[in-house]
């Protein structure tokens, strides 16, 4: 007994060592009027890869560049491993690395010019070795003396991957980072964001694919409207949101569903062979057995069963649409 | 103080400068010589002189200025808001960089190229007139401080403008016309006394005729109100660009 109540308190004390971004209501009102945060409060932790899903203009880039020091925030506090983003600008800053959703880049500059001037910028001496690693992972070394305005789109956001990567940042924020990308590009990016995982760096990215974040995050947010309406494992996510259906497609179509059955609230296909029903996987009694019992006395004879569980995206445009 | 950062903005805008080395360094030589032809020898050769100064002599102080306080303004300028403009400026906001540092990087780089300039101006005049100092260390003191001042200026209005238009605006509607009627080309003894007493008012008045004091000993106001004048523009420039930064005018939404 004694023992499992130390170890809470160890884990409890490991969790908030382990905080490294910590923001408590983060607000930002534009010069316009216009709210693009509303008391953001959100504890980062350090190595995990949190994703931020939300709509267009939900307020995502915005959260992002005022941790980054782009925006200044018009009420609460954000602190990055125990230093104030604003008072202790430096050293915040210096930890961070930022991949922006726009592709800007200078165009007159060669590739390794400018990823070295990202790694000047936040305060490290030149390090060739290193700067010529990050080329490689990014598959940029046969690129290294281009200009960058002779580069197609993806090979540019490989560039300021490696720019913001250019000064071993312990945090990197990823904006977007697949908008518009081509399937190697991602699995090589998903890949290094893995490896950076395994280095302890701190991934956060926003996306509104939300395939991206069920594959790799450890967590899940979701900005809408300026606000965090959820945040979340996302694994306790899927399954505490996530219920399951039953479709059931019929031997000869019918034309409504019979009165007998019309407590299990069904769905019927508009060509009549599919009936379609929702339950909970969590609740004991799930109603399948019933149903199928009843489907028979029904007189209806069925061909196939089939059963899926909801993704993040059903999650997600539920939270969404039940907002607006 | 992330000297880092600070080298490598100055060199990455000194590397830009290399790479448009034709226009940066070719244009003003090929201006200067062709003033020097036009005043110096078409015009200059019915002058005979002014305050003593034969006149193709006489207009390499205003040439030089001429030349400093617009290449300081348009390189500074640019600097500043081609970044703006393509979005690339994000980096350098979100770096562990202070306000002073951004500024040191930027404005040391513009302030050197002018330098380059004008040193070269300088050198091509030795070669069309026969050319004397008579106060080196003031002609140095008044040469960097001009580059530096009008630089920083030249940052300030980077920082203002929002479009190619407006970062024209300013170098051709205000410093050009203030550079020739501020004596670039001749004293202003020669006006007449109204027009005299209206240049007065004209800034770049004082620092052109400070700088040709250090160069002949001739000067329209007194040596001390034109460093005083050009010293006061640089406190000014600097109260602006600190005010932009601290309440980020333009700068940060």
């Amino acid at each position: 007994m004694e023992n499992s109540a130390k170890t809470n308190t160890d884990t409890i004390a490991d969790a908030i060592a382990d905080t490294i971004i910590e923001i408590k209501g983060l607000g930002k009102t534009y010069s316009g009027g216009q709210v693009a945060l509303n008391d953001i409060n959100l504890d980062i932790r350090e190595g995990e890869i949190l994703a931020l899903l939300g709509p267009n203009g939900a307020g995502k880039t915005t959260l992002i560049s005022a941790i980054c020091g782009l925006v200044s925030p018009t009420s609460g506090t954000v602190t990055v491993a125990g230093f104030d983003i604003k008072k202790d600008y430096r050293q915040t800053r210096e930890l961070i690395g930022l991949v922006p959703q726009e592709l800007t880049l200078g165009a007159f500059e060669l590739v390794v010019n400018t990823v070295n001037l990202s790694r000047g910028l936040f305060g490290k001496k030149p390090d060739e070795q290193y700067i010529d690693s990050i080329l490689e992972k990014l598959t940029l070394s046969d690129k290294k003396n281009a200009m960058v305005q002779q580069l197609s789109g993806g090979m540019k956001r490989r560039v300021l991957i490696a720019k913001a990567l250019a000064h071993q940042p312990r945090i990197l924020f990823l904006d977007e980072p697949t908008a518009g990308v081509d399937v190697e590009l991602r699995k090589d990016m998903w890949a290094l964001v893995e490896e950076l995982r395994r280095d302890g760096v701190t991934i956060i990215l926003t996306t509104h694919y939300i395939e991206e974040a069920e594959e790799i995050a450890d967590r899940v947010g979701v900005i809408n409207n300026g606000q965090l309406m959820l945040l979340e494992d996302k694994a306790t996510l899927m399954q505490k949101m996530g219920n399951k259906q039953l479709v059931v497609e019929l031997k000869d179509a019918i034309d409504e569903i019979p009165e007998s059955l019309a407590h299990y609230k069904l769905g019927l296909s508009a060509d009549g062979t599919k009936l379609t029903y929702h339950y909970d996987i969590k609740s004991e009694r799930t109603g399948i057995t019933g149903l199928l019992g009843d489907l028979g006395k029904a007189g209806l004879s069925f061909k196939d069963l089939a059963t899926s569980q909801s993704s993040l995206e059903d999650i997600f445009v539920e939270l969404v649409g039940a907002q607006s | 103080m992330n000297i880092e950062a600070v080298k490598a903005i100055y060199f990455a805008e000194m590397r830009r400068t290399r790479n448009t080395l034709l226009q940066s360094i070719a244009s003003p030589v090929i201006s200067t010589a062709l003033y020097f032809v036009v005043f110096g020898s078409a015009i200059g050769s019915r002058i005979q002189s002014v305050d003593g100064v034969p006149y193709g002599l006489f207009i390499v102080p205003g040439l030089m200025m001429l030349s400093l306080l617009t290449q300081s303004i348009s390189n500074a300028s640019f600097g500043i808001f081609f970044p703006k403009f393509t979005g690339t400026i994000y980096e350098i906001m979100s770096a562990p960089i202070s306000h002073f540092e951004i500024i040191l990087g930027y404005v040391g780089a513009a302030a050197t190229k002018s330098f380059i300039i004008g040193s070269i101006i300088l050198v091509t005049a030795a070669f069309f007139v026969e050319l004397r100092i008579a106060h080196p260390v003031w002609m140095m003191a008044f040469f960097l401080l001009t580059c530096v001042t009008f630089s920083l200026f030249g940052f300030i209005i980077g920082l203002w403008a929002d479009n190619f238009e407006k970062l024209q605006l300013i170098p051709l509607l205000v410093i050009t016309p203030l550079v020739f009627l501020g004596g670039s080309f001749y004293s202003v003894s020669m006006l007449p006394e109204f027009w005299q007493k209206v240049s007065l008012m004209n800034p770049v008045l004082y620092l052109i005729s400070g700088f040709r004091w250090s160069f002949f000993e001739v000067s329209d106001v007194s040596v001390t109100t034109s460093l005083a004048m050009i010293v006061m523009f640089l406190v000014v420039c600097l109260t602006i660009v600190w005010w932009m930064f601290k309440t980020g005018y333009k700068i940060k939404p």
